[in-house]
Protein backbone atom coordinates (compact mmCIF):
# COMPACT_ATOMS: atom_id res chain seq x y z
CA UNK A 1 0.00 0.00 0.00
CA UNK A 2 2.82 2.37 0.86
CA UNK A 3 4.48 1.72 -2.42
CA UNK A 4 1.46 2.56 -4.50
CA UNK A 5 0.92 5.95 -2.97
CA UNK A 6 4.58 6.65 -3.45
CA UNK A 7 4.40 5.91 -7.13
CA UNK A 8 1.42 8.17 -7.60
CA UNK A 9 3.21 10.94 -5.73
CA UNK A 10 6.28 10.49 -7.90
CA UNK A 11 4.33 10.73 -11.09
CA UNK A 12 2.63 13.95 -10.09
CA UNK A 13 6.06 15.40 -9.48
CA UNK A 14 7.26 14.37 -12.90
CA UNK A 15 4.26 15.63 -14.77
CA UNK A 16 2.37 18.24 -12.80
CA UNK A 17 -1.16 18.61 -13.89
CA UNK A 18 -1.10 15.21 -15.55
CA UNK A 19 -4.03 12.89 -15.39
CA UNK A 20 -5.49 13.16 -18.83
CA UNK A 21 -5.42 9.50 -19.76
CA UNK A 22 -7.17 9.95 -23.08
CA UNK A 23 -4.37 11.94 -24.54
CA UNK A 24 -1.71 9.90 -22.79
CA UNK A 25 -0.01 13.10 -21.85
CA UNK A 26 2.54 11.68 -19.40
CA UNK A 27 -0.13 10.59 -16.97
CA UNK A 28 0.54 7.47 -14.99
CA UNK A 29 -1.91 4.96 -13.84
CA UNK A 30 -1.16 2.20 -11.37
CA UNK A 31 -2.93 -1.11 -11.42
CA UNK A 32 -2.34 -4.21 -9.39
CA UNK A 33 -2.24 -7.67 -10.86
CA UNK A 34 -2.51 -10.18 -8.08
CA UNK A 35 -1.85 -11.31 -5.43
CA UNK A 36 -4.89 -13.41 -6.32
CA UNK A 37 -4.96 -13.49 -10.07
CA UNK A 38 -5.14 -16.53 -12.33
CA UNK A 39 -2.48 -15.24 -14.68
CA UNK A 40 0.17 -14.95 -12.00
CA UNK A 41 0.00 -18.69 -11.26
CA UNK A 42 0.17 -18.17 -7.55
CA UNK A 43 0.31 -15.36 -5.07
CA UNK A 44 2.47 -12.92 -6.97
CA UNK A 45 1.63 -9.25 -6.74
CA UNK A 46 2.62 -7.07 -9.67
CA UNK A 47 2.31 -3.32 -9.40
CA UNK A 48 2.14 -2.04 -12.93
CA UNK A 49 2.60 1.59 -13.82
CA UNK A 50 0.85 2.34 -17.05
CA UNK A 51 0.75 5.17 -19.48
CA UNK A 52 -2.42 4.50 -21.38
CA UNK A 53 -1.91 0.90 -22.32
CA UNK A 54 1.86 1.08 -22.41
CA UNK A 55 3.76 -0.34 -19.50
CA UNK A 56 6.19 2.01 -17.83
CA UNK A 57 7.22 -0.13 -14.94
CA UNK A 58 6.48 -3.51 -13.42
CA UNK A 59 7.27 -4.07 -9.78
CA UNK A 60 6.85 -7.57 -8.42
CA UNK A 61 5.98 -7.64 -4.74
CA UNK A 62 7.00 -10.82 -3.04
CA UNK A 63 6.52 -12.34 0.34
CA UNK A 64 2.94 -13.56 0.21
CA UNK A 65 3.93 -17.18 0.38
CA UNK A 66 7.16 -16.92 2.31
CA UNK A 67 7.48 -19.93 4.60
CA UNK A 68 11.10 -19.42 5.65
CA UNK A 69 12.10 -22.77 4.25
CA UNK A 70 15.81 -21.98 4.51
CA UNK A 71 15.53 -21.22 8.21
CA UNK A 72 13.34 -24.26 8.75
CA UNK A 73 15.93 -26.50 7.16
CA UNK A 74 18.50 -25.40 9.73
CA UNK A 75 16.60 -27.23 12.44
CA UNK A 76 16.18 -30.42 10.43
CA UNK A 77 18.72 -33.19 9.96
CA UNK A 78 20.32 -33.94 6.62
CA UNK A 79 17.81 -36.69 5.96
CA UNK A 80 14.82 -34.63 6.95
CA UNK A 81 15.43 -31.33 5.17
CA UNK A 82 15.19 -32.79 1.68
CA UNK A 83 11.42 -33.28 1.74
CA UNK A 84 10.85 -29.58 2.44
CA UNK A 85 12.43 -28.59 -0.86
CA UNK A 86 9.64 -30.36 -2.72
CA UNK A 87 7.46 -27.54 -1.49
CA UNK A 88 9.51 -24.91 -3.25
CA UNK A 89 9.31 -25.67 -6.92
CA UNK A 90 6.57 -28.21 -6.60
CA UNK A 91 6.52 -28.93 -10.31
CA UNK A 92 10.10 -30.16 -10.33
CA UNK A 93 10.17 -31.55 -6.82
CA UNK A 94 12.26 -34.54 -7.85
CA UNK A 95 14.96 -32.31 -9.22
CA UNK A 96 14.99 -30.10 -6.13
CA UNK A 97 15.35 -33.17 -3.94
CA UNK A 98 18.07 -34.36 -6.25
CA UNK A 99 20.07 -31.17 -5.81
CA UNK A 100 19.87 -31.41 -2.03
CA UNK A 101 20.80 -35.07 -2.01
CA UNK A 102 23.78 -34.32 -4.24
CA UNK A 103 24.99 -31.62 -1.89
CA UNK A 104 24.76 -33.89 1.15
CA UNK A 105 26.52 -36.66 -0.75
CA UNK A 106 29.27 -34.25 -1.70
CA UNK A 107 29.84 -33.54 1.98
CA UNK A 108 29.67 -37.17 2.98
CA UNK A 109 31.84 -38.26 0.05
CA UNK A 110 29.70 -41.29 -0.69
CA UNK A 111 29.69 -43.00 -4.03
CA UNK A 112 26.19 -43.37 -5.45
CA UNK A 113 25.51 -46.78 -6.99
CA UNK A 114 25.11 -46.69 -10.79
CA UNK A 115 21.58 -48.04 -10.57
CA UNK A 116 20.51 -45.16 -8.36
CA UNK A 117 22.17 -42.66 -10.68
CA UNK A 118 20.24 -43.91 -13.69
CA UNK A 119 16.95 -44.06 -11.80
CA UNK A 120 17.50 -40.52 -10.62
CA UNK A 121 18.13 -39.21 -14.10
CA UNK A 122 15.07 -40.96 -15.52
CA UNK A 123 12.94 -39.52 -12.75
CA UNK A 124 14.37 -36.07 -13.32
CA UNK A 125 13.57 -36.17 -16.99
CA UNK A 126 10.06 -37.47 -16.39
CA UNK A 127 9.56 -34.59 -13.98
CA UNK A 128 10.87 -32.16 -16.55
CA UNK A 129 8.39 -33.43 -19.12
CA UNK A 130 5.53 -33.20 -16.63
CA UNK A 131 6.56 -29.69 -15.67
CA UNK A 132 6.90 -28.45 -19.23
CA UNK A 133 3.55 -29.96 -20.06
CA UNK A 134 1.83 -28.16 -17.26
CA UNK A 135 3.54 -24.96 -18.31
CA UNK A 136 2.40 -25.45 -21.91
CA UNK A 137 -1.19 -25.94 -20.88
CA UNK A 138 -1.19 -23.08 -18.41
CA UNK A 139 0.45 -20.70 -20.82
CA UNK A 140 -2.01 -21.44 -23.58
CA UNK A 141 -4.73 -20.79 -21.03
CA UNK A 142 -3.18 -17.42 -20.20
CA UNK A 143 -3.55 -16.52 -23.84
CA UNK A 144 -7.16 -17.60 -23.91
CA UNK A 145 -7.02 -21.14 -25.26
CA UNK A 146 -8.61 -23.58 -22.89
CA UNK A 147 -8.33 -26.94 -24.68
CA UNK A 148 -4.51 -27.26 -24.61
CA UNK A 149 -4.69 -27.44 -20.84
CA UNK A 150 -6.60 -30.70 -21.04
CA UNK A 151 -4.33 -32.10 -23.71
CA UNK A 152 -1.32 -31.37 -21.54
CA UNK A 153 -2.88 -32.88 -18.45
CA UNK A 154 -3.77 -36.05 -20.31
CA UNK A 155 -0.10 -36.92 -20.84
CA UNK A 156 0.94 -35.51 -17.52
CA UNK A 157 -1.49 -37.83 -15.83
CA UNK A 158 0.40 -40.81 -17.26
CA UNK A 159 3.62 -39.55 -15.71
CA UNK A 160 1.86 -38.95 -12.42
CA UNK A 161 0.61 -42.52 -12.46
CA UNK A 162 4.13 -43.81 -13.03
CA UNK A 163 5.39 -41.66 -10.16
CA UNK A 164 2.59 -42.79 -7.94
CA UNK A 165 3.44 -46.41 -8.53
CA UNK A 166 7.16 -46.11 -7.85
CA UNK A 167 7.44 -43.21 -5.40
CA UNK A 168 4.04 -43.36 -3.75
CA UNK A 169 2.99 -39.79 -4.46
CA UNK A 170 2.06 -37.69 -7.41
CA UNK A 171 3.57 -34.29 -6.73
CA UNK A 172 5.78 -34.22 -3.64
CA UNK A 173 7.47 -37.57 -3.95
CA UNK A 174 10.43 -37.33 -1.57
CA UNK A 175 12.07 -40.19 -3.43
CA UNK A 176 15.67 -39.01 -3.36
CA UNK A 177 17.58 -39.72 -0.18
CA UNK A 178 21.27 -39.13 0.55
CA UNK A 179 23.04 -42.09 -1.04
CA UNK A 180 20.51 -43.03 -3.68
CA UNK A 181 16.77 -43.40 -3.94
CA UNK A 182 14.32 -44.40 -1.25
CA UNK A 183 12.99 -47.59 -2.84
CA UNK A 184 13.74 -49.68 -5.85
CA UNK A 185 11.72 -49.04 -8.99
CA UNK A 186 8.41 -50.81 -9.26
CA UNK A 187 8.51 -53.98 -11.43
CA UNK A 188 6.10 -52.30 -13.88
CA UNK A 189 8.18 -49.15 -14.11
CA UNK A 190 10.16 -49.92 -17.26
CA UNK A 191 7.18 -51.18 -19.17
CA UNK A 192 5.04 -48.22 -18.24
CA UNK A 193 7.72 -45.70 -19.12
CA UNK A 194 8.16 -47.36 -22.51
CA UNK A 195 4.42 -47.18 -23.08
CA UNK A 196 4.56 -43.55 -22.13
CA UNK A 197 7.34 -42.84 -24.63
CA UNK A 198 5.26 -44.32 -27.43
CA UNK A 199 2.17 -42.42 -26.33
CA UNK A 200 4.03 -39.17 -25.89
CA UNK A 201 5.72 -39.28 -29.27
CA UNK A 202 2.38 -39.52 -30.99
CA UNK A 203 0.91 -36.74 -28.90
CA UNK A 204 3.67 -34.15 -28.93
CA UNK A 205 2.96 -33.43 -32.58
CA UNK A 206 -0.57 -32.55 -31.58
CA UNK A 207 0.88 -29.80 -29.43
CA UNK A 208 2.53 -28.22 -32.43
CA UNK A 209 -0.60 -28.57 -34.46
CA UNK A 210 -2.83 -27.06 -31.84
CA UNK A 211 -0.71 -24.21 -30.53
CA UNK A 212 2.71 -23.73 -32.10
CA UNK A 213 1.48 -23.19 -35.62
CA UNK A 214 -1.57 -21.19 -34.61
CA UNK A 215 -1.56 -17.71 -36.07
CA UNK A 216 -3.12 -15.98 -33.07
CA UNK A 217 -0.61 -17.56 -30.79
CA UNK A 218 2.36 -16.71 -32.98
CA UNK A 219 1.36 -13.11 -33.37
CA UNK A 220 0.99 -12.70 -29.64
CA UNK A 221 4.36 -14.29 -28.98
CA UNK A 222 6.72 -13.04 -31.64
CA UNK A 223 8.67 -9.94 -30.74
CA UNK A 224 7.07 -9.77 -27.30
CA UNK A 225 9.20 -9.62 -24.19
CA UNK A 226 12.55 -9.13 -25.85
CA UNK A 227 15.50 -10.14 -23.69
CA UNK A 228 18.96 -9.91 -25.23
CA UNK A 229 21.71 -12.36 -24.41
CA UNK A 230 23.67 -9.81 -22.41
CA UNK A 231 20.63 -8.86 -20.36
CA UNK A 232 19.73 -12.48 -19.76
CA UNK A 233 23.18 -13.09 -18.37
CA UNK A 234 23.34 -9.92 -16.30
CA UNK A 235 19.93 -10.59 -14.76
CA UNK A 236 21.09 -14.08 -13.87
CA UNK A 237 18.44 -15.82 -15.93
CA UNK A 238 18.90 -19.53 -16.35
CA UNK A 239 17.06 -22.39 -17.92
CA UNK A 240 14.80 -22.03 -20.94
CA UNK A 241 14.46 -18.30 -20.27
CA UNK A 242 18.16 -17.72 -20.91
CA UNK A 243 18.45 -20.38 -23.59
CA UNK A 244 15.74 -18.60 -25.57
CA UNK A 245 18.24 -15.73 -25.70
CA UNK A 246 21.10 -17.97 -26.90
CA UNK A 247 22.83 -17.92 -23.52
CA UNK A 248 24.19 -21.40 -23.00
CA UNK A 249 23.53 -22.36 -19.41
CA UNK A 250 22.41 -25.98 -19.24
CA UNK A 251 23.93 -27.40 -16.05
CA UNK A 252 23.45 -30.89 -17.43
CA UNK A 253 25.97 -30.02 -20.16
CA UNK A 254 28.25 -27.56 -18.42
CA UNK A 255 28.66 -29.32 -15.08
CA UNK A 256 27.34 -32.83 -15.71
CA UNK A 257 26.14 -34.72 -12.68
CA UNK A 258 25.10 -38.36 -12.40
CA UNK A 259 25.02 -39.93 -15.86
CA UNK A 260 24.30 -36.84 -17.91
CA UNK A 261 27.78 -36.94 -19.41
CA UNK A 262 27.13 -40.44 -20.75
CA UNK A 263 23.85 -39.80 -22.51
CA UNK A 264 23.41 -38.03 -25.77
CA UNK A 265 21.26 -34.96 -25.90
CA UNK A 266 21.36 -31.46 -27.25
CA UNK A 267 21.34 -28.25 -25.36
CA UNK A 268 18.51 -26.33 -26.97
CA UNK A 269 19.34 -22.78 -27.94
CA UNK A 270 17.03 -20.41 -29.78
CA UNK A 271 18.06 -17.14 -31.34
CA UNK A 272 14.75 -15.30 -31.22
CA UNK A 273 15.26 -13.76 -27.76
CA UNK A 274 11.50 -13.22 -27.50
CA UNK A 275 8.59 -15.07 -25.94
CA UNK A 276 8.25 -17.37 -28.90
CA UNK A 277 11.89 -18.41 -28.63
CA UNK A 278 11.42 -19.32 -24.99
CA UNK A 279 8.33 -21.26 -25.95
CA UNK A 280 10.22 -23.17 -28.62
CA UNK A 281 13.05 -24.02 -26.23
CA UNK A 282 10.64 -25.79 -23.93
CA UNK A 283 8.79 -27.59 -26.69
CA UNK A 284 12.07 -28.85 -28.13
CA UNK A 285 13.32 -29.80 -24.68
CA UNK A 286 10.39 -32.15 -24.33
CA UNK A 287 11.77 -34.19 -27.20
CA UNK A 288 15.28 -34.12 -25.75
CA UNK A 289 14.03 -35.41 -22.42
CA UNK A 290 12.29 -38.27 -24.17
CA UNK A 291 15.55 -39.00 -25.96
CA UNK A 292 17.43 -39.22 -22.65
CA UNK A 293 14.83 -41.53 -21.14
CA UNK A 294 14.89 -43.73 -24.23
CA UNK A 295 18.63 -44.22 -23.89
CA UNK A 296 18.47 -45.10 -20.23
CA UNK A 297 15.29 -47.04 -19.73
CA UNK A 298 16.65 -50.31 -21.14
CA UNK A 299 20.04 -49.86 -19.54
CA UNK A 300 19.29 -49.57 -15.85
CA UNK A 301 22.27 -51.38 -14.31
CA UNK A 302 21.71 -54.05 -11.70
CA UNK A 303 22.86 -53.45 -8.15
CA UNK A 304 21.93 -51.47 -5.10
CA UNK A 305 19.55 -48.58 -5.31
CA UNK A 306 21.03 -46.93 -2.25
CA UNK A 307 24.55 -46.62 -0.89
CA UNK A 308 25.16 -47.61 2.70
CA UNK A 309 25.09 -44.54 4.90
CA UNK A 310 25.22 -44.07 8.65
CA UNK A 311 21.98 -43.77 10.59
CA UNK A 312 22.83 -40.21 11.65
CA UNK A 313 24.44 -38.20 8.90
CA UNK A 314 27.06 -35.68 9.92
CA UNK A 315 28.70 -33.47 7.35
CA UNK A 316 32.29 -32.41 8.01
CA UNK A 317 32.95 -28.79 8.83
CA UNK A 318 32.92 -26.70 5.71
CA UNK A 319 30.87 -25.33 2.88
CA UNK A 320 29.26 -27.36 0.12
CA UNK A 321 27.55 -26.29 -3.04
CA UNK A 322 25.88 -28.32 -5.72
CA UNK A 323 23.66 -27.42 -8.61
CA UNK A 324 21.19 -29.13 -10.84
CA UNK A 325 19.12 -28.11 -13.83
CA UNK A 326 15.43 -28.00 -12.95
CA UNK A 327 12.71 -27.43 -15.47
CA UNK A 328 13.10 -23.70 -14.85
CA UNK A 329 16.83 -23.27 -14.64
CA UNK A 330 19.70 -23.62 -12.28
CA UNK A 331 18.87 -24.74 -8.78
CA UNK A 332 21.73 -24.42 -6.33
CA UNK A 333 22.06 -25.71 -2.78
CA UNK A 334 24.60 -24.19 -0.45
CA UNK A 335 25.20 -25.82 2.91
CA UNK A 336 27.43 -24.51 5.66
CA UNK A 337 28.20 -27.23 8.15
CA UNK A 338 29.70 -26.92 11.60
CA UNK A 339 30.14 -30.65 11.82
CA UNK A 340 26.83 -31.35 13.52
CA UNK A 341 23.81 -33.35 12.50
CA UNK A 342 21.96 -30.28 11.30
CA UNK A 343 23.22 -27.65 8.87
CA UNK A 344 24.45 -24.33 10.23
CA UNK A 345 23.07 -22.46 7.26
CA UNK A 346 21.30 -23.47 4.11
CA UNK A 347 20.73 -21.29 1.13
CA UNK A 348 18.90 -22.16 -2.05
CA UNK A 349 19.46 -20.48 -5.35
CA UNK A 350 16.13 -20.80 -7.10
CA UNK A 351 15.77 -20.15 -10.81
CA UNK A 352 12.41 -18.41 -10.60
CA UNK A 353 13.67 -15.43 -8.62
CA UNK A 354 16.26 -14.34 -11.17
CA UNK A 355 13.96 -15.04 -14.08
CA UNK A 356 11.25 -12.88 -12.54
CA UNK A 357 13.72 -10.02 -12.02
CA UNK A 358 14.09 -9.72 -15.78
CA UNK A 359 10.35 -9.23 -16.28
CA UNK A 360 10.44 -5.47 -15.75
CA UNK A 361 13.23 -5.02 -18.26
CA UNK A 362 11.56 -7.31 -20.76
CA UNK A 363 8.18 -5.71 -20.82
CA UNK A 364 8.89 -2.00 -20.41
CA UNK A 365 7.33 -0.15 -23.29
CA UNK A 366 5.14 -3.07 -24.21
CA UNK A 367 1.41 -3.34 -23.94
CA UNK A 368 -0.37 -4.72 -20.92
CA UNK A 369 -1.74 -7.69 -22.85
CA UNK A 370 1.81 -8.68 -23.69
CA UNK A 371 2.72 -8.77 -20.03
CA UNK A 372 0.68 -11.90 -19.55
CA UNK A 373 2.21 -13.52 -22.61
CA UNK A 374 5.76 -12.69 -21.52
CA UNK A 375 5.12 -13.79 -17.97
CA UNK A 376 3.68 -17.06 -19.20
CA UNK A 377 6.91 -17.91 -20.99
CA UNK A 378 8.97 -17.26 -17.87
CA UNK A 379 7.26 -20.27 -16.30
CA UNK A 380 7.10 -18.84 -12.83
CA UNK A 381 6.36 -20.98 -9.83
CA UNK A 382 5.76 -18.58 -6.98
CA UNK A 383 6.61 -20.81 -3.98
CA UNK A 384 9.98 -21.25 -5.64
CA UNK A 385 10.53 -17.50 -5.74
CA UNK A 386 9.35 -16.79 -2.23
CA UNK A 387 10.45 -19.94 -0.43
CA UNK B 1 3.96 -7.89 -54.40
CA UNK B 2 2.38 -6.56 -51.27
CA UNK B 3 -0.97 -8.04 -52.18
CA UNK B 4 0.51 -11.50 -52.79
CA UNK B 5 2.22 -11.43 -49.44
CA UNK B 6 -0.97 -10.29 -47.79
CA UNK B 7 -3.04 -13.08 -49.34
CA UNK B 8 -0.40 -15.63 -48.44
CA UNK B 9 -0.47 -14.47 -44.85
CA UNK B 10 -4.23 -14.63 -44.65
CA UNK B 11 -4.25 -18.07 -46.21
CA UNK B 12 -1.60 -19.28 -43.74
CA UNK B 13 -3.58 -17.90 -40.85
CA UNK B 14 -6.80 -19.56 -41.92
CA UNK B 15 -4.98 -22.83 -42.51
CA UNK B 16 -3.43 -22.82 -39.04
CA UNK B 17 -6.80 -22.21 -37.47
CA UNK B 18 -8.41 -24.98 -39.50
CA UNK B 19 -5.63 -27.33 -38.47
CA UNK B 20 -6.40 -26.73 -34.82
CA UNK B 21 -10.11 -27.06 -35.46
CA UNK B 22 -9.54 -30.38 -37.21
CA UNK B 23 -7.97 -31.80 -34.10
CA UNK B 24 -10.75 -30.50 -31.91
CA UNK B 25 -13.21 -32.08 -34.33
CA UNK B 26 -11.34 -35.35 -34.19
CA UNK B 27 -11.66 -35.58 -30.43
CA UNK B 28 -15.23 -34.39 -30.62
CA UNK B 29 -16.16 -37.38 -32.75
CA UNK B 30 -13.91 -40.00 -31.10
CA UNK B 31 -15.39 -40.57 -27.70
CA UNK B 32 -13.22 -43.60 -27.02
CA UNK B 33 -10.11 -41.46 -26.72
CA UNK B 34 -11.53 -39.44 -23.90
CA UNK B 35 -9.92 -40.60 -20.70
CA UNK B 36 -11.69 -38.41 -18.17
CA UNK B 37 -13.09 -40.32 -15.23
CA UNK B 38 -15.76 -39.04 -12.91
CA UNK B 39 -14.89 -39.19 -9.27
CA UNK B 40 -16.49 -40.67 -7.11
CA UNK B 41 -18.31 -42.74 -9.76
CA UNK B 42 -15.02 -44.41 -10.67
CA UNK B 43 -14.40 -45.80 -7.20
CA UNK B 44 -14.71 -49.40 -8.36
CA UNK B 45 -11.83 -49.00 -10.82
CA UNK B 46 -9.83 -46.56 -8.72
CA UNK B 47 -7.02 -48.83 -7.61
CA UNK B 48 -4.24 -47.01 -5.90
CA UNK B 49 -0.81 -48.62 -6.12
CA UNK B 50 0.40 -50.39 -2.99
CA UNK B 51 3.17 -47.85 -2.49
CA UNK B 52 0.77 -44.93 -2.39
CA UNK B 53 1.32 -42.86 0.74
CA UNK B 54 -2.06 -42.09 2.23
CA UNK B 55 -1.66 -42.25 5.97
CA UNK B 56 0.46 -44.05 8.53
CA UNK B 57 -1.19 -47.10 10.07
CA UNK B 58 -0.05 -49.87 12.37
CA UNK B 59 -1.11 -53.30 11.19
CA UNK B 60 -2.37 -55.71 13.87
CA UNK B 61 -2.72 -59.46 13.49
CA UNK B 62 -5.80 -61.47 14.44
CA UNK B 63 -4.72 -61.68 18.10
CA UNK B 64 -4.64 -57.89 18.34
CA UNK B 65 -0.85 -57.85 18.35
CA UNK B 66 1.47 -55.38 16.70
CA UNK B 67 5.22 -55.23 16.19
CA UNK B 68 6.02 -51.91 17.86
CA UNK B 69 8.67 -52.00 20.57
CA UNK B 70 8.38 -48.36 21.51
CA UNK B 71 11.89 -47.49 20.38
CA UNK B 72 10.86 -43.95 19.24
CA UNK B 73 12.93 -44.19 16.07
CA UNK B 74 9.92 -43.02 14.09
CA UNK B 75 9.41 -40.05 16.37
CA UNK B 76 13.02 -38.97 15.89
CA UNK B 77 12.90 -39.46 12.13
CA UNK B 78 9.78 -37.40 11.63
CA UNK B 79 10.59 -33.89 10.46
CA UNK B 80 7.51 -32.21 11.88
CA UNK B 81 6.57 -33.89 15.12
CA UNK B 82 3.69 -35.88 13.73
CA UNK B 83 4.31 -38.98 15.80
CA UNK B 84 4.49 -39.11 19.58
CA UNK B 85 5.34 -42.40 21.25
CA UNK B 86 4.07 -42.70 24.81
CA UNK B 87 5.65 -45.65 26.57
CA UNK B 88 4.82 -47.47 29.77
CA UNK B 89 6.42 -50.30 31.76
CA UNK B 90 4.67 -53.61 31.69
CA UNK B 91 5.18 -56.11 34.48
CA UNK B 92 5.98 -59.43 32.90
CA UNK B 93 4.74 -62.72 34.43
CA UNK B 94 8.22 -63.38 35.80
CA UNK B 95 8.20 -60.06 37.64
CA UNK B 96 10.53 -58.23 35.24
CA UNK B 97 9.66 -54.82 33.93
CA UNK B 98 9.51 -54.35 30.18
CA UNK B 99 9.13 -51.20 28.11
CA UNK B 100 6.11 -51.20 25.82
CA UNK B 101 4.03 -48.60 24.07
CA UNK B 102 1.04 -47.16 25.78
CA UNK B 103 -0.08 -45.02 22.87
CA UNK B 104 1.37 -44.13 19.50
CA UNK B 105 -0.24 -40.79 18.76
CA UNK B 106 -0.34 -39.76 15.13
CA UNK B 107 -1.41 -36.30 13.95
CA UNK B 108 -2.66 -36.77 10.44
CA UNK B 109 -3.09 -33.03 10.00
CA UNK B 110 0.67 -32.51 10.40
CA UNK B 111 1.83 -35.45 8.34
CA UNK B 112 3.46 -34.70 5.00
CA UNK B 113 3.57 -38.36 3.87
CA UNK B 114 7.32 -38.26 3.52
CA UNK B 115 7.80 -41.95 4.39
CA UNK B 116 10.78 -41.27 6.68
CA UNK B 117 9.17 -42.89 9.73
CA UNK B 118 8.39 -46.04 7.78
CA UNK B 119 11.99 -46.55 6.65
CA UNK B 120 13.27 -45.67 10.13
CA UNK B 121 11.20 -48.31 11.94
CA UNK B 122 13.44 -51.29 12.72
CA UNK B 123 10.59 -53.78 13.13
CA UNK B 124 8.30 -52.63 10.28
CA UNK B 125 5.55 -51.98 12.79
CA UNK B 126 4.04 -49.13 10.80
CA UNK B 127 3.22 -48.83 7.13
CA UNK B 128 1.48 -46.57 4.70
CA UNK B 129 -2.19 -47.14 3.96
CA UNK B 130 -3.80 -46.29 0.65
CA UNK B 131 -6.67 -44.23 2.00
CA UNK B 132 -6.94 -40.71 0.69
CA UNK B 133 -10.32 -39.32 1.70
CA UNK B 134 -9.26 -37.68 4.92
CA UNK B 135 -11.74 -34.84 5.27
CA UNK B 136 -13.54 -34.67 8.60
CA UNK B 137 -15.72 -32.07 10.27
CA UNK B 138 -13.53 -31.48 13.27
CA UNK B 139 -9.76 -31.37 13.23
CA UNK B 140 -9.58 -33.25 16.51
CA UNK B 141 -10.69 -36.31 14.61
CA UNK B 142 -7.43 -36.19 12.70
CA UNK B 143 -5.41 -37.03 15.80
CA UNK B 144 -5.29 -40.79 15.85
CA UNK B 145 -3.97 -43.45 18.16
CA UNK B 146 -2.41 -46.08 15.98
CA UNK B 147 -2.31 -49.05 18.33
CA UNK B 148 -5.64 -50.73 19.01
CA UNK B 149 -6.94 -50.61 22.56
CA UNK B 150 -5.68 -53.58 24.55
CA UNK B 151 -3.17 -54.54 21.90
CA UNK B 152 0.11 -56.23 22.76
CA UNK B 153 3.46 -56.65 21.16
CA UNK B 154 3.79 -59.73 19.01
CA UNK B 155 5.82 -62.64 20.40
CA UNK B 156 9.39 -62.70 19.24
CA UNK B 157 9.69 -59.07 18.21
CA UNK B 158 12.61 -57.43 19.95
S1 LIG C 1 5.24 -39.78 6.92
FE1 LIG C 1 6.77 -38.22 7.44
S2 LIG C 1 5.59 -36.56 8.36
FE2 LIG C 1 4.27 -38.36 8.37
S3 LIG C 1 4.59 -39.29 10.37
FE3 LIG C 1 6.02 -40.28 8.96
S4 LIG C 1 7.91 -39.12 9.15
FE4 LIG C 1 6.28 -37.86 10.04
S1 LIG D 1 6.59 -47.77 15.25
FE1 LIG D 1 8.61 -48.67 14.86
S2 LIG D 1 10.03 -46.97 15.08
FE2 LIG D 1 8.10 -46.31 16.00
S3 LIG D 1 8.32 -46.78 18.18
FE3 LIG D 1 7.31 -48.53 17.23
S4 LIG D 1 8.99 -49.93 16.69
FE4 LIG D 1 9.93 -47.94 17.11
Amino acid sequence: MYRQTEIIKDSSEVSPGGGDLEEGGGAEFVINVGPQHPATHGVLHLVITLNGETIKKVEPHLGFIHRSIEKMCESLTYRQFIYVTSRMDYLSSHINNHGCALCVEKGLQVEIPPRAQVIRVIMDELTRIASHELWWGAMAMDLGAFTPFFHAFRERETINDIMEETCGARLTMNYMVPGGVMADIHPNFQKRVKDFIILFKSKVDEYDELVTGNVIFRNRMKGVGFLSKEDAISYGCTGPTARGSTASCDIRKLYPYEVYDKVEFEEILETGCDSFARYMVRIRELRQSIKIIEQLIDNIPEGDFQAKTKAVLKLPKGEFYSRVETARGEFGVYIVSEGGATPYRIRFRSPGFSNLSALDHMIRGGKIGDLIAAMGTLDLVIPDIDR
Amino acid sequence: MFIVKYIKEVWGAVRSLLKGMRMTGYYFTHHKEIITQQYPDNKAILNLPERFKGEVVMPHNENNEHACTGCTACELACPNGTIKVITKFEIMPDGKKKKAIDKLVYHLELCTMCNLCIIACPTDAIKMAQTFEHSVFDRNQLTKILNNPGSKIREGVE
